[in-house]
């Protein structure tokens, strides 16, 4: 039956083989797994494209979004006595889900403003400006949800998956696309619509081509009557409001609940994602994809793993391992595609208007 | 005199009010919060907490006793991210680079708990130095390489130490019979107390670690070439250095320190690992070294606040009931005010203040996202 069949046989090459197949063969079933693993990665990425792309690099992306992570879910356990669990009818969507979801959206922007103040205008270094949020964020959050969960909390639930009609998903072939793609969550769906459009912004509008002029040459853009500080600003809070969406999807979709440091190093997944994918909204989620693969690969791998040879080696391989395959194919690939992936010229520089004579 | 009085000052004057904001900030915290989350308005609260937290990092024989043990890998790990910036590179990989120190030191350790103590201690802190220095290599090694930048890269590295740590304690270290995954004491190989109840010798050896940093960096041509490469890649390249061999060097001493962070917790405070054994020292550290301006001396002063505050949390948690993780949020929040420095600078008409990283902070930016400075 396996057209590989015969390719097994042989030493070393025969695992190669046996490991694409086996990855040919659960890929539909892991696909929705990892569609949702590469929400807060691609997020974040996307985050990364708007700010780097305007000239500023935004280490504190993590930070962010463990920010708007905590905000969307207390902003649940506050306004669900108010607002009440009316359910809608798509998405299991409620006003107070829907409410916090734009609270921790706010507070997105609102952290990135705090790094725009220190990167635009105090022209601090944008990668201490970063930090400092990431240990900031880490540390408020910590602090706030132990004193919140003396009172063991109510949280508002979670956005519920859509699910799209049969005769979509059971298309021969290709159904199983439709179903990764929307049987999901609204900030799942949400995040391929923000890859399409910020594509088509980025490249085919003016504030796209500002946006790209700021981050190449700022003076230059400054002499044709762009306003440099002004769009870093803006595009700098716009990351907030993407990273903002990631930070919900944490604890409002994927979860129901906020865990101190949940965000687990996604921010910066995302940032190797943005470098990968070469700083377009398409190749950066792409990346993202294949970044949060790896997680759907070894939860398929501890569930159902191969037969044969190559099911014994990875059986045999500590539990662990498989925790830190995200990880390490991120630094592999980042050490492989940088050097051949360029940045924005004006990357990471702050920006002087010069004095007016 | 004044003279004298007036440079200490230009020193000083922005650590000092960054921390006497940072305490206002964190008054400021612990009423608000209380409120929301009680509906109580208590402002004495936060003298109760501050009360606690002085306390129990310095009341006390005991209590300076526990502060010192907890500064001390502070210390190292503050060293570890301080040479880093001197060279220009942000190794916020101290995490990592720890709990490989204290991985490689426990699995020496164990196997040498019954050996003699001359013997024991030196070789597992030595295992746990290598592991940390091996753990540094890596980002440094591919930041030379490929330029692939430290700061991604480190991270992604603490996570993997993680769970190779994880992987390490439930499998091969793990006693047989144990109820939850945990490795042997390791014996003979714990740090040797010399004062109190459980000073360990770390309070003599890390301090002179800080005395060796400041040699390397102001005495020797190495330290010379990394003050160099830090300050300006471009000047360093053009008098003939390699930058590539100083990247790799510093992120692998870097590491080493950082590694010896953890041994020195593994050998000196906990003796045995479990798989959830983990720490604050990696973000303390990137604070220390801020904070202390990357300097020897400003480094230790920083690491003993930092040692007392962690050490005075557990007590302000207990007497007041104001949760342990405040600290972080003060560090953030000195951290934050130092880097708004020509903010703080323009209010409190400070002009000659320094911050000390004015030269190699932006070398980090600027070799940010690829082929880089480095060539």
């Amino acid at each position: 039956m396996d057209p590989f069949q015969f390719f097994y046989s042989l030493p070393v090459i025969g695992l190669v083989f046996e490991l694409i197949g086996y990855l040919i063969h659960i890929l539909p079933v892991i696909a929705p797994i990892v569609m949702k693993a590469s929400v807060p990665i691609g997020f974040a990425a996307l985050c990364g494209v708007m700010c780097e792309r305007s000239g500023v690099v935004n280490i504190g992306i993590e930070g962010t979004m463990l920010v708007a992570a905590f905000v969307g879910w207390t902003a649940g356990v506050y306004l669900q006595p108010v607002l009440g669990s009316t359910v809608g009818p798509v998405f299991g969507v409620t006003p107070t889900l829907l409410a916090a979801l734009i609270l921790a959206v706010l507070a997105g922007v609102a952290v990135s403003f705090v790094h725009a103040w220190l990167s635009i205008s105090v022209r601090a270094d944008q990668i201490i400006s970063g930090t400092i949020i990431n240990i900031a964020a880490f540390g408020i959050t910590g602090y706030l949800i132990s004193l919140l969960s003396i009172n063991s909390p109510e949280g508002a639930g979670q956005f519920k998956a859509w699910t799209p009609p049969q005769a979509i998903t059971d298309l021969p072939g290709v159904g199983w696309l439709f179903d990764m793609i929307f049987g999901q969550g609204p900030i799942t769906i949400s995040l391929i619509v923000i890859v399409i459009v910020f594509q088509i912004f980025l490249f085919r509008t003016r504030w796209g081509l500002r946006s790209r002029a700021v981050g190449e040459h700022p003076r230059a853009a400054e002499t044709v009557g762009i306003d440099v500080i002004r769009l870093r600003y803006r595009n700098v809070m716009l990351g907030g409001v993407l990273a903002g969406l990631g930070g919900a999807f944490l604890s409002m979709e994927a979860t129901a609940a906020f865990q101190p440091g949940m965000t687990v190093g996604d921010g910066f997944i995302g940032l190797a994602a943005m470098i990968v994918g070469r700083w377009t909204p398409v190749g950066a989620f792409g990346a993202a994809l294949l970044f949060a693969s790896t997680v759907g690969i070894s939860q398929s791998i501890l569930i159902a793993p191969p037969s044969g040879q190559l099911g014994e080696i990875l059986i045999s391989l500590p539990p662990q391992s498989f925790d830190a395959l995200p990880y390490l194919v991120t630094i592999i690939i980042l050490a492989g595609v940088v050097g051949r992936s360029i940045p924005p010229a004006a990357d990471g520089q702050p920006y002087e208007r010069e004095a007016a004579t | 005199m004044t003279r004298r009085l007036s440079r200490a000052w230009s020193v000083l004057a922005l650590p000092i009010i960054s921390i006497v904001l940072s305490v206002i900030v964190g008054s400021l915290v612990i009423i608000f919060s209380q409120w929301l989350v009680t509906g109580e308005l208590n402002p004495g609260l936060a003298l109760d907490a501050y009360g606690a937290l002085v306390s129990g990092s310095v009341g006390s024989e005991r209590a300076i006793v526990n502060t010192l043990d907890n500064t001390m890998p502070l210390l190292l790990g503050g060293l570890a991210v301080g040479l880093g910036f001197k060279a220009g590179l942000f190794n916020i990989g101290v995490q990592g680079q720890f709990l490989m120190g204290a991985l490689g030191s426990v699995i020496v350790g164990v196997q040498l708990s019954d050996s003699p103590v001359i013997v024991a201690v030196p070789v597992s802190l030595a295992a746990g130095m290598i592991f940390g220095a091996a753990w540094g290599f890596i980002p440094g090694f591919l930041k030379a390489v490929s330029g692939a930048h430290e700061v991604v890269t480190t991270i992604m590295l603490n996570f993997v130490a993680i769970a190779i740590l994880a992987a390490a304690v439930s499998g091969p270290l793990n006693v047989i019979g144990s109820a939850s995954p945990q490795t042997l004491p390791v014996g003979n190989a714990s740090l040797p107390v010399i004062l109190g109840r459980n000073g360990t010798i770390a309070i003599i050896y890390a301090p002179i670690m800080a005395v060796l940093y400041g040699f390397l960096l102001f005495r020797t041509t190495r330290g010379f070439e990394i003050r160099i490469a830090g300050a300006s890649p471009d000047a360093a390249r053009y008098a003939g250095m390699s930058p590539r061999h100083l990247i790799i060097w510093t992120m692998t001493v870097s590491g080493m320190l950082g590694g010896m962070a953890g041994a020195t917790d593994l050998l000196g405070a906990t003796h045995t690992m479990t798989t959830t054994y983990s720490t604050t020292v990696g973000f303390d550290a990137i604070a220390v070294a801020l904070l202390g301006r990357t300097s020897p001396l400003g480094i230790v002063l920083a690491a003993l606040l930092f040692g007392a505050m962690r050490t005075g949390a557990s007590a302000m948690q207990i007497q007041a009931g104001v949760p342990a993780d405040l600290v972080g949020v003060l560090q953030a929040t000195i951290l934050f005010f130092l880097v708004v420095s020509p903010v703080i600078k323009r209010i409190f008409r400070l002009k000659g203040a320094k911050t000390g990283l004015e030269d190699s902070a932006t070398t980090f930016t600027a070799t940010y996202g690829g082929e880089a400075t480095i060539r």
